[in-house]
């Protein structure tokens, strides 16, 4: 899909009547595409070209990218610094927020200053528990959970105020997102937690990796039948997958990655092909036709950590985007490429 | 203590019914209360609610119970101190994330809900506000006492009271 008012790099899009954010990932979902996202795989450095590098490999697949914050619990290059090197050349990000390691005040503050940055879609996380990363002694803050700091990111939004009560001058325009893990227990409680974040203020959601199509079928059902895929406030799921590097490693994963269900029969089928690797791409790819089909299903999230270069191939072969190109710099506009972008490079040394 | 807590979510609709008989008794009694001084009652009452919910609940004073919103688990026995919900880490087993020995409070939760009245069983589904940290380590009882006042005075002066901060509790 083409906008007749792409972005300037680095500057936001008109908020249309109806939307919250200058983003793209909301007109686009508004607009019923069956949208595309990704998580960048932030690097353990100061280096903003590698920001950039890891970046352009996405480019033309998605539509916008997730920056995680400390995901696993594992320390990396900030959430709010991956977004603003991003979104300064244009591309749109989802800023991850977890309420494992900082406190109400300090969340608050990063939230407008991502805003300020460029980032139109914030993603409510609680965050892993600090035991599964590299730092165990770390305190874990968790002043707020993900419900109430989607709340509080509402509040700041539409009402305009700190959760003081204090005004703030210019609200965050941002568009809300929760995450939702439907395969694990309380498998009943699920949709209806599903509901309780949307009462907080959650407008698209992400769910963990779907390994399970009969889970997800049930669960899609039942948020259905609850009525949050209608109307105006209505949310907008985007369903986890990635492909998995071998059967060992999606052992390895079920183990020891809080929260990641993989039935038995999907490592039995990797462990039976010739080539596990490119098998486990085909599943992916299997499982994203089948997750398509899904009534109400609104897009992908594909997590291909360590895997980034399998995105366009999946996204490419399983036709989802349906001949869309989404935007990223350089694509009406060659001047705009991405500094760091192999098309980029190619350029230069011709 | 981790299995009276068990045997308390287990019996969950009697704790309501308990709590749902000593709430309005012990809330009648706020011209006690304030002639005694709610100050002055503030430490041995809190004592006594830690004592008795620390034993019952594993409760660890927070001060804005909400053991009737979560189907008479403590939230703050969460090592994320989840009180909305639970994580999306619970494992297949039902068990904690964190603390991978302890049944995850938010399975006990959802269970401990689904065993109460309706109307009790239904206010898992409401979104509650962070904890307030000034209150931690205060009487729940107490402040749920004040606050009824307020109410009633409010409901007296014919205003529509404003939205009370966090759901009584037990
Ligand atoms: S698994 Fe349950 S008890 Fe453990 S951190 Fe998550 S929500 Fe809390």
């Amino acid at each position: 899909m083409k906008f007749d008012d792409e972005p300037i790099p680095g500057y936001s899009l008109p908020i249309l009547p109806g939307h919250y954010s200058p983003g793209r990932l909301e007109r686009v979902l508004r607009a019923g595409c069956f949208a595309v996202t990704t998580e960048i795989d932030p690097p353990d450095s100061a280096d903003p070209a590698e920001v950039l590098k890891r970046a352009a490999i996405f480019d033309g697949y998605v539509d916008a990218i997730n920056a995680t914050d400390g995901s696993g619990a594992n320390c990396h290059m900030s959430s709010v610094g991956v977004c603003s090197l991003l979104t300064r050349v244009g591309y749109a990000t989802i800023l991850q927020i977890s309420c494992r390691d900082r406190n109400r005040i300090a969340i608050q503050g990063e939230i407008l200053g991502a805003a300020a940055m460029g980032a139109c879609n914030i993603l409510c996380l609680t965050g892993d528990g600090v035991q599964a990363g590299d730092h165990p002694g770390a305190k874990p803050v968790f002043d707020l959970d993900s419900m109430s700091l989607l709340e509080i990111a509402r509040t700041m939004r539409d009402e305009s105020r700190f959760q003081s009560g204090r005004k703030l001058d210019l609200p965050p325009r941002v568009f809300l997102g929760a995450a939702e893990n439907p395969f694990v227990p309380p498998l009943d409680f699920r949709p209806h937690r599903l509901a309780k974040k949307v009462a907080a203020g959650a407008q698209f959601i992400q769910t963990q990796y779907c390994f399970d199509i009969d889970l997800l079928r049930n669960f899609m059902r039942k948020v259905s039948d609850l009525g949050l895929l209608e109307g105006p406030d209505r949310v907008f799921i985007l369903v986890g997958v990635g492909p998995l590097a071998s059967a060992r490693a999606a052992r390895w994963i079920r183990a020891n990655v809080p929260g990641v269900h993989i039935p038995d029969a999907i490592i039995e089928r990797i462990e039976g092909a010739q080539n596990q690797k490119a098998e486990g791409v085909a599943v992916c790819k299997d499982l994203i036709h089948q997750i398509r089909q899904i009534p109400g299903v609104s897009g992908v999230h594909v997590m291909a950590y360590r895997q980034e270069h399998t995105v366009a191939e999946i996204i490419e072969q399983t036709g989802v985007l349906a001949g869309r190109v989404p935007w990223y710099p350089g694509r009406d506009n060659p001047e705009e490429l991405n500094p760091e972008s192999p098309d980029a490079l190619q350029e230069e040394t011709l | 203590m981790y299995s009276v807590r068990r045997w308390a979510v287990r019996h969950a609709r009697l704790m309501e019914r308990t709590y749902n008989v000593f709430e309005p008794l012990f809330t009648r009694l706020d011209p006690l209360w304030r002639r005694l001084g709610y100050g002055r009652l503030e430490k041995p009452v809190a004592a006594v609610e830690r004592g008795l919910k620390g034993w019952l609940f594993d409760c660890r004073m927070c001060g804005q119970c909400a053991l009737s919103s979560t189907g008479m688990a403590c939230p703050m026995n969460c090592p994320k101190n989840l009180r909305n919900g639970p994580c999306g880490g619970v494992r297949a087993n039902g068990h904690c994330e964190v603390k991978p020995d302890m049944k995850c409070v938010w399975v006990e939760a959802w269970e401990g809900s689904q065993r109460m009245t309706e109307q009790g069983g239904a206010r898992i589904h409401q979104v509650q506000p962070p904890v307030d940290f000034q209150f931690q380590n205060t009487s729940s009882w107490l402040r749920v006492s004040r606050q009824k006042r307020q109410e009633r005075l409010i409901a007296r002066s014919g205003h529509t009271p404003g939205q009370s901060h966090g759901e009584p509790s037990a």
